[in-house]
Formats: structure tokens, sequence, C-alpha cells
């Protein structure tokens, strides 16, 4: 009891303490500068929203971040995480549309789950991307493999997987796999999808069992699992699904400058450049699925100068000497996009136009009876 | 290999070592004798410490959290019923028994001594098992996965109790409750009305305390006593130790069972226990009480749950696949040390490997260590008046329900599941067949699903499938062969000292409910037909079935059949009907009915204290300043724990009306 007292007086202290510096604020307002208006969270408890359990790859990320992030805002305040699992993550992202508080203590850690229901308009649905305000966007990529004993040696004999008989371990249609359908589709692929899988790792592991012959993992589960399997000559690498310039084009991944990205694998088969309503449907959701996977949000009517204290925060803990070696496990060897550019990649995801939008349901209920 | 072993020891028994892993245990036992909160909670309270540590201390501190989460459990899965995860679910059916006829603290010692020796058995199965084990996880596909799925459903036939049909009916309700949600095949909603707490599928935890919790609390509360029924303890926790070694073979059987199957990724740990438990009950030839408190039914799920946590690094460190919540969250906290899982873990790794696994024994052996000697005094709860401890207990289950999502939904599933608890053992339809149903429902269909689209029905043919189908024949036969001998027992001793059994003539109560199971098998196969062919076929298909089994249970009841084993009526064969002492069985429902409706209203944290205020007050008639003074602590705790926890106690509709401040917000 003594404690919560503590901490009702502190809270009451807090906010009568917010009350005199908006009153202060109100006065002075014409006679201050934005700059003089200091953004600070010293003493305070940030809460990240985390609409995952614990353990796994988004709440793995957020809680790497939290403490680097918190200790670069302005008073060294504290961040915990707060998970709220649920609706495939559609439940902790409502709550933090409806309750989060615009004064820079709340944040959202979002994540390709949180992002693909969202533009399939999902009925679950009750959050707005637009929003919000992005202050970190953290990019991974995926590489689509198949099994060596389709008797292909590299990306070259693409064409020959025409008609053969693939098939593919998947979460569900409208999961992160949404992005490998896609991609197979588009190269004219006749791949049977086989669902129910928890997550990508019992996808590689129906293929380790030959169960399945293609598979797609991102990049770090590539690089520490599926790379033994192709140097042991079982599995093929085909082509990664490249990372985003910020000129908005796909380019080939840094991490696989050898392997073409999926835009030149659709040239080798097609002989052309992709430009169909399913094309640009596929771009969105690799932006949302990877080139923007995760990313840290705030809530709406959060005030710029506070928007701008977390970009330079986040800013200043990418530039940190010795992050990216620290960062590597964690995050892979992507470059983090922060502030506006993290602000450019979602908008870019969420650009996807209606014609596109349209496509992309219709193939996903006729198809998979995804009941969209 | 010799060399890696050496040092990987020397790091074990290192001091700096063995002090972590004890901070680990200890802050695991703290936590995990929370029900619901378990590990997974310990464990995200020390990830924020981790990141910086050095490697090899946080790991220790992060086993040693793991390895007491299925040992802190059995406190509260023994003395008050309450099955804190799943890996303590079959430890109840005996363990509480135990406690209520007296012997608490015998089967604490017997749990826990059990628990030690699974847990280093097997670290010591594990050393070598590990080498070989990547081969042995690849043979297990989806075909291999769903035939264990069928072994462990025949256990149904051992926990069936008296009515074999009204087993088979029940596991039947488990499999339809546990298919609710999103198809495997096409992520159709099933039953779920739009509600978008039912599309995520009800939470195995509300279910285990739902099911076994809550009629557990409220037979208790009805009686009016303290949970041990005799006013002292009547043995002690060396009894205990000393039934483990009686039963030493027992324990190492169910030891291995616990790292082999625990090991296999995809069906978790949670039919460990329920498969080790079903092996004790066909395999024991000597007069079993198995269900009234016989310490074999607590011998064989704890050796195999300690087990099975070494199981469960296999997967985790091998594939990156977490066979569970906790190995998800300690998968989690590897990855921020900067240890990736996968093929090198057994390759240049493997000093790391064995020293995780080692780490696991040893914190086996401080954990359960620990417990054996807290044992004698944490069983002394089991002499405090009941109504002094239930506010406390449905405070603790309803926070530890509301772990599952962290939703209000939560609370209302439990009351849900609650109700259908009480019926259930009322009407004796066996509770455990429905649990198992349950824990099976989504592996069952998922895997089948999946080994048909992956091999078609040859999938019947292949050599692992038709050795485990051979595993199961055998187990049914063990089985059927225990049952009759059980019978043979009952027939060949008229039991002098019991007097003789009565039986409900007014079969009215129990065709009430076997009409309402016929009903909700009917919505289930109507349901099942609104969706696509490979979104409804395994739900059409079961319901179809347990329609005509239900339907020949209703028929039995309404035609009077009295002498027919489906007829049990806990009210008249307890005697609770003609004992006016006796409270009658909705009272106390409509208490839980009214602190989930307050929460409902006003919030967790309001209604549990106006709860415990109406609550001691009106039934344990404590006087005012206890009653404020213990409420003030429970509340303060709650807190507390919800402050460290950083997780928002279940809002009301005031606090949607009206800005509260912290902590009533």
């Amino acid at each position: 009891m003594k404690k919560s007292n503590q901490t009702l007086i502190a809270n009451v202290a807090r906010s009568l303490r917010t009350s005199i510096a908006a009153a202060t604020l109100g006065a002075g307002a014409l006679a201050l500068s934005s700059a003089a208006l200091a953004v600070d969270f010293a003493g305070d408890r940030i809460e990240m929203v985390m609409p995952f359990k614990e353990g796994g790859g988004s709440d793995t990320w957020g809680r790497f971040y939290a403490p680097l992030v918190a200790e670069q805002l302005p008073g060294g305040p504290v961040m915990v995480v707060k998970n709220i699992p649920g609706g495939g993550s559609t439940s902790g992202a409502n709550q933090f549309q409806l309750r989060a508080k615009p004064d820079g203590r709340d944040v959202l850690a979002s994540s390709a789950s949180t992002m693909f229901p969202y533009i399939l308009g999902d009925s679950r649905v009750r959050y707005d991307y637009k929003d919000w305000a992005a202050v970190l966007a953290s990019p991974t990529g995926g590489v689509v493999y198949v099994s060596a004993d389709l008797g292909i040696d590299s990306v070259a004999d693409i064409a020959k997987l025409k008609g053969q008989d693939l098939k593919f371990a998947s979460q569900g249609a409208t999961s992160m796999d949404l992005v490998t359908l896609l991609a197979l589709d588009l190269l004219d692929m006749d791949v049977k999808a086989v669902f129910g899988m928890k997550g990508r790792g019992e996808g590689r592991l129906a293929f380790e069992r030959g169960e399945v012959n293609i598979d797609a993992q991102t990049t770090s589960a590539f690089i520490k699992k599926v790379q033994p399997l192709v140097d042991e000559g079982k599995a093929i690498p085909l082509f990664s699904y490249g990372v985003l310039g910020k000129d908005g084009k796909i380019k080939r991944d840094p991490n696989f400058p050898n392997l073409p990205h999926f835009v030149e694998a659709y040239e080798m088969v097609h002989g052309q450049a992709p430009n169909s309503e399913a094309f640009r449907a596929w771009k969105s959701f690799f932006i949302a699925g990877y080139a923007a996977q995760k990313g840290l949000f705030l809530p709406k009517g959060t005030p710029d100068e506070v928007v701008q204290a977390y970009s330079e925060a986040v800013a200043k803990v990418v530039a940190k000497p010795g992050f990216e070696t620290e960062a590597d496990d964690v995050l892979g060897n992507y470059e983090q996009a922060v502030g506006d550019d993290a602000q450019m990649m979602f908008a870019e995801a969420l650009k996807i136009d209606d014609a596109a939008k349209a496509w992309i349901i219709d193939w996903l209920n006729s198809r998979y009876s995804a009941g969209l | 290999m010799i060399e890696t072993i050496a040092s990987s020891l020397l790091t074990v028994l290192s001091i700096e070592h063995i002090a972590y892993l004890a901070g680990g245990v200890c802050l695991g036992l703290m936590i995990g004798i929370f029900p619901g909160l378990g590990g997974i909670a310990g464990l995200s309270l020390l990830l924020p410490f981790l990141y910086g540590m050095e490697p090899t201390s946080a790991l220790a501190m992060l086993i040693g959290l793991v390895a007491v989460i299925p040992t802190s459990d059995t406190f509260t899965s023994v003395l008050m019923g309450i099955p804190g995860s799943s890996a303590s679910q079959a430890t109840v059916l005996d363990g509480f028994p135990m406690a209520k006829q007296g012997h608490a603290a015998r089967a604490l010692g017997a749990a826990f001594s059990a628990s030690l020796l699974g847990g280093l058995l097997g670290a010591l199965l594990l050393t070598a098992f590990v080498l070989i084990a990547r081969p042995l996880i690849l043979a297990f596909g989806s075909a291999e996965l769903f035939m264990l799925t069928l072994l462990g459903l025949s256990m149904v036939g051992v926990l069936a109790g008296n009515s074999l049909i009204k087993g088979i009916s029940a596991c039947g309700i488990g499999v339809l409750l546990g298919s609710l949600g999103a198809a495997p095949a096409t992520g159709e909603y099933r039953m779920s009305f739009d509600n978008i707490y039912l599309m995520d599928g009800i939470p195995l935890v509300v279910v285990g305390l739902g099911i076994f919790a809550i009629p557990e609390i409220i037979d208790l509360l009805r009686q009016n006593r303290a949970i041990n029924e005799a006013s002292e303890l009547g043995s002690g926790w060396l009894d205990g130790v000393r039934d483990v070694v009686r039963n030493k073979w027992l324990a190492i059987r169910c030891s291995i069972i616990g790292t082999l199957v625990g090991a296999l990724p995809g069906l978790g740990g949670s039919v460990v226990d329920w498969i080790a438990y079903g092996h004790a009950v066909q395999t024991t030839k000597d007069k079993p009480r198995f269900g009234n408190g016989d310490v074999r039914g607590v011998i064989a799920p704890e050796s195999a749950n300690n087990a099975k946590e070494g199981g469960g690094l296999v997967p985790t460190l091998l594939f990156g696949i977490p066979g569970s919540g906790s190995m998800a969250v300690f998968l989690g906290g590897m990855v921020l040390i900067g240890l990736e899982p996968g093929p090198a873990m057994v390759g240049a790794e493997l000093g790391t490997t064995y020293t995780i696994v080692w780490s696991l024994a040893l914190a086996n052996v401080i954990g359960a260590g620990s417990c054996l000697f807290l044992s004698k005094w944490v069983s002394r709860l089991t002499l405090i008046p009941y109504a002094l401890m239930a506010p406390f207990m449905l405070m603790v289950i309803c926070f530890a329900a509301f772990q599952a999502t962290r939703s209000l939904g939560d609370l209302v599933a439990l009351l849900a599941i609650g109700v259908l608890g009480v019926l259930m053992k009322r009407f004796d339809w066996p509770r455990p067949a429905f649990l198992i149903g349950f824990v099976l429902a989504g592996g069952m269909e998922t895997y089948l699903y999946q080994a048909i689209q992956f091999d078609g029905w040859s999938f019947l043919t292949k050599p692992g499938v038709m050795i485990i189908a051979f595993i199961t024949v055998l187990s049914v036969y063990f089985a059927i062969r225990a049952k009759r001998k059980s019978g043979d027992d009952t027939s060949e001793t008229p039991t002098t000292e019991e007097p003789p059994r009565r039986r409900a003539r007014n079969l009215k109560p129990q065709a009430a409910f076997a009409a309402a199971v016929v009903a909700f098998f009917a919505f289930a196969l109507y349901d099942a037909f609104q969706h696509s062919f490979l979104g409804g076929v395994f739900t059409a298909g079961i319901s179809g079935l347990m329609l005509v089994l239900s339907l020949t249970v209703l028929i039995k009841l309404l035609r009077g059949q009295v002498d027919d084993p489906v007829n049990f009526d806990n009210e008249v064969e307890a005697g609770y009907d003609s004992d006016s002492t006796v409270a009658r069985l909705p009272h106390y429902l409509y208490w839980l009915t009214a602190l989930v409706l307050g929460c409902y209203l006003f919030g967790y944290l309001i209604a549990i204290g106006l709860f415990f205020v109406a609550f001691l007050m009106t039934k344990a008639r404590t006087s005012l300043v206890r009653t404020l003074s213990l409420t003030g602590a429970a509340v303060g705790f709650l807190v507390i724990l919800a402050h460290l926890m950083v997780l928002d106690l279940p809002r009301g509709l005031l606090q949607d009306l009206v800005q509260m401040p912290w902590p009533l917000s």
C-alpha cells in the first residue's frame, strides 16, 4: 500500500507539473521559440505496448531497443515492455489506439502481423496507422530456396520449376507468408501451400524433413540455419526479396550480394519488369513484411517536439559506435530507418492503390478461402 | 569430446555460475508459486537485466528460472487443486485428494523428490541424446505427430472413470472447445460469433483453472471446512521421499518418457504429463486408487514434467523452435545474450549446450531441494478454514486466468468453464478426459491435415506411424486390462467399511445436462457446415460421432436406467442433498458470477476489494478490522505485482466513463 501511495502521489505531482508547464507554455508561447520547449522524461516510466507474447521475434526486438532508446531520451527515463497479446496482434494495437496518451510515455511496437490485417481491412482492426508517427523502422530480408532434389543448380534454371510439384509449409495465407505465396504466384510457379505451421521455424523443419520442397526464411534464420544446408548441397537459394532503396526501388540485399532479388527473378521468367496490380500489391506487403517489418510508433496527437526527441534519441542509439556489432544477432546487418526515413517507408507500404487492394483480397478469397 | 565435457562441467560447478543459477532459482520459485505466472513472468522480469550481463552468468540465471517452473507450480496443484500451468494439471488428480486426506506433506515430498529425480535423469539422458537428436527429430513429421496425438487420446480410456461412453463424450466436448477459433487449414473462425476473444480460442490455462480449480473451491466452500479433512497432517514429507524410492522404476520410466516426448517440437510438453499419468495407471498391478489420492499419480507426472523441460531444450537449441511458452522466452533471452540456436549447438558450440543441460540439472537440485525443505511448513496451509482461504484463492485464480490474454474475456471464460466444471464434477463426466481432448484438439487436426497434404493417405504406411499405432493399440489393451482388474477388485472385496453406494433416483438434472451436451454437439455440427470443406471437416466428423454417443447417454437417462453406469449424481452420492449444513450448489457460483460482473462494472481491483470485504464479513465472519487488513494486504499485493510486471488489471465500465487515478485505472 505504501508503495502504491507513493506512486499515486508521484502521479498527481506529475500531472500537476504537466499542467503547470502547459499553463506557462500557454502564457509565454509567443515569446518562446520551439527549441526552448524542453521535453523531459526524468523519473518517468515509459510503456512500450507490445502486442505479442513474451519471447518471439518482436518481443526480443522491443526488449533490445527499450533500454537503449530510454538511455538517449531527455531525462533518461525507464522504458518497460507491456505485452498485450491476442487477435494476431490487433488487440494490443487496438488498445493503443484507444488508450495511449499523446505525451511520449506510450509507444507501440508494431510488426508485419500488425500491419497486414490493417492493409487487408480485417474486421478486428480498430486502429489507423495514418494517425501515428513512426520514429524507427527495422528492416529484414528474406530468401526463397528450394530442395536440391528438384534438379536445378541455381536461379538461372528457375524456369524449370514451372509445372513441378512444389509444396510450401505456411503459417497462413494472410500471415507474413503472403509475400512468399504471392511472389511464387507472380513467377508462375504452381505451389501447393500447406497451412497450420506455427512459425517459420516449423516450415523450415518441414523442409528439412523433406515434407516440402520450397521454403522462405528471413535473413538471420537463413544465414544461421539454412546456409549449412546450402553448403551440404541440400538446399539451393533462388532469390532474395531485396531491400527498399531510399528512391523506393528494390535493390539487392547487402547480405546476399550474389543473389538476384525478386524483381530480377521476375525479369528472368517473364523477360520484362513487373508492373501489374499483383506486383503493386506484392510490393506493399513486401515493405510491410520485410523492408519495414518492425517499427516504433507514437500515438495520435503527440506533439512534434516529443516526436522529434524520440527521433533524435533513436538516431543516437543507431549511430553509437559498436551498435552494429551489438545489434547483429537481433537486427541482422541492415540499416535502421529513423524519423522521416521510417515515416517514408511506412507511407510507401500504405500507398497500395484500390485496384491492387481489390485484386489481392479477391486472390486471397478465391484461392485460400480467406474470408476477407 | 571428453575435453568439452570436462570444461563444461568445470564451468557449471564454478562458484560464480552456481551463485547466478541459485539467484535465478530463487526468483523463479518466488514467482512460480503464484499460479498462472509461472516462469514466463519471471523470465520477462529478468530479461531487461540480461542485456549487458556477462553471457554465461546471464545464461545461468535464465536456466535457473526455467528449471523451476514445473517445480514451484506443484505447491498450488497439490495443496489447493489449482493447476498453475499445463505442466501440473495431471498432478492435481491425485495430489489434491492426498492433501484433502491430510497427506499434503507426503504428496509434496513425493512430488519434489520425483521432480528431482526426473530433472537429473533427464539431464543424464540428454547428454547422450542431444548428439543423435537431430535425425530423430527430423524423423518425426506431421504424420508421426498426428499418431502421437492419437496415443495421447487413448489415455481417455484410462481416465474415463465409471462410464466409458461419458468419458469419450467428455473428451469430445474438449476437442470441440479446443477447435474453437481459426481453422488451421483455412483460418476461418469456427463457433466464435464474431467475438475477438473467441476467435483466438480459449487459452489452456483458463480451461485448466476453470475445469479443476473452480469446482474444488466451490465444493470445499459448500462443506465449509479446511482443505484437510483431518485436523492435522497425517504424514510427513519423508514418507513421500520413501514413496518415490519404492516406485523408482515408475519414476525412471516416466523420466524417459518426459525427455523423449518433450523433445518433439510441435506437441509441446502439454501431453507429456497425461501420457505419464496414463502409463502409471496402466502398469500398476496392485490395488490402484488413482484419482482418490494414489501417490503414484503424483510421482509419474512430476518426474516426467521436470525431465520434459530438458527435452524441450533440444528443439529450442538445435532448431530454434521453442516447444513451450517458457522455452520461447528462453529463446528470446538467448538471442539477447548473443547466442543463436542452430546445428552449431551440437558442433562447435557443444560445450555451451552441455553447460546448459547440466545447469538445468543443477538448478533442479537446488529448486526441488528448497521446495522439499519448505513443504513441511507450506503444507500447513491446508489446515486453515476454507472461508478464510477462498477469497485469496479466487483472487489468485482470476489473476492467473487474466494472465492468459490480459483481457476481461479471460474472466468470463473462466466463469463459463467453471460452471461446466462444476456440472461435470456433479454428474461425473470425467474432467481429465475433457482436458486431454482440449489439449490435443489443435495438434490432432493440424497434423492430420498436414499429413494428408504432404503424403496423401499413404502416410498411414510410414514405418514411424505404424510403430506408434502399435504402441497405441498396446496402450488401449493395457487400459482395458487395468480397468477389468480394478473392476474385479471391487467385486471380490465388497467394500465392508464404506456404506453402500447411494444412487440417484431422480435422473432429471443429469438428463438436462446431457441434453445440453447434445445441443452443443448439434450446434458444432451445424457450425461445421457453415465453413469450407477443409475448415469444417474435422469438427463435423467429431461432432457427428459425439452426437451419437451423447444421445445414447441422454436416452439411457431419460428411460430412467438407474443401475446403468451412466447414472451418477454427486449431490446424492456424497449425501449433499440430505445434508442441511451443505450450501446449495449454485450458491457460490452466484458469488463468483458477482465477482466477474463486478470486474466488468468497476474493474478488477475495486471488484476484488469489494468481494473480499463482503465475503469475509458474511462467510468467514471476521471482525471489521481483520477484514479490512486482509483486504488491504491482498489489494496492495496485487497493485505492486501489477506495477512490477507492467500490466493493466482488467478495466471496467467505470474506468471507461471516468478518468481514475492509478492504480484504479
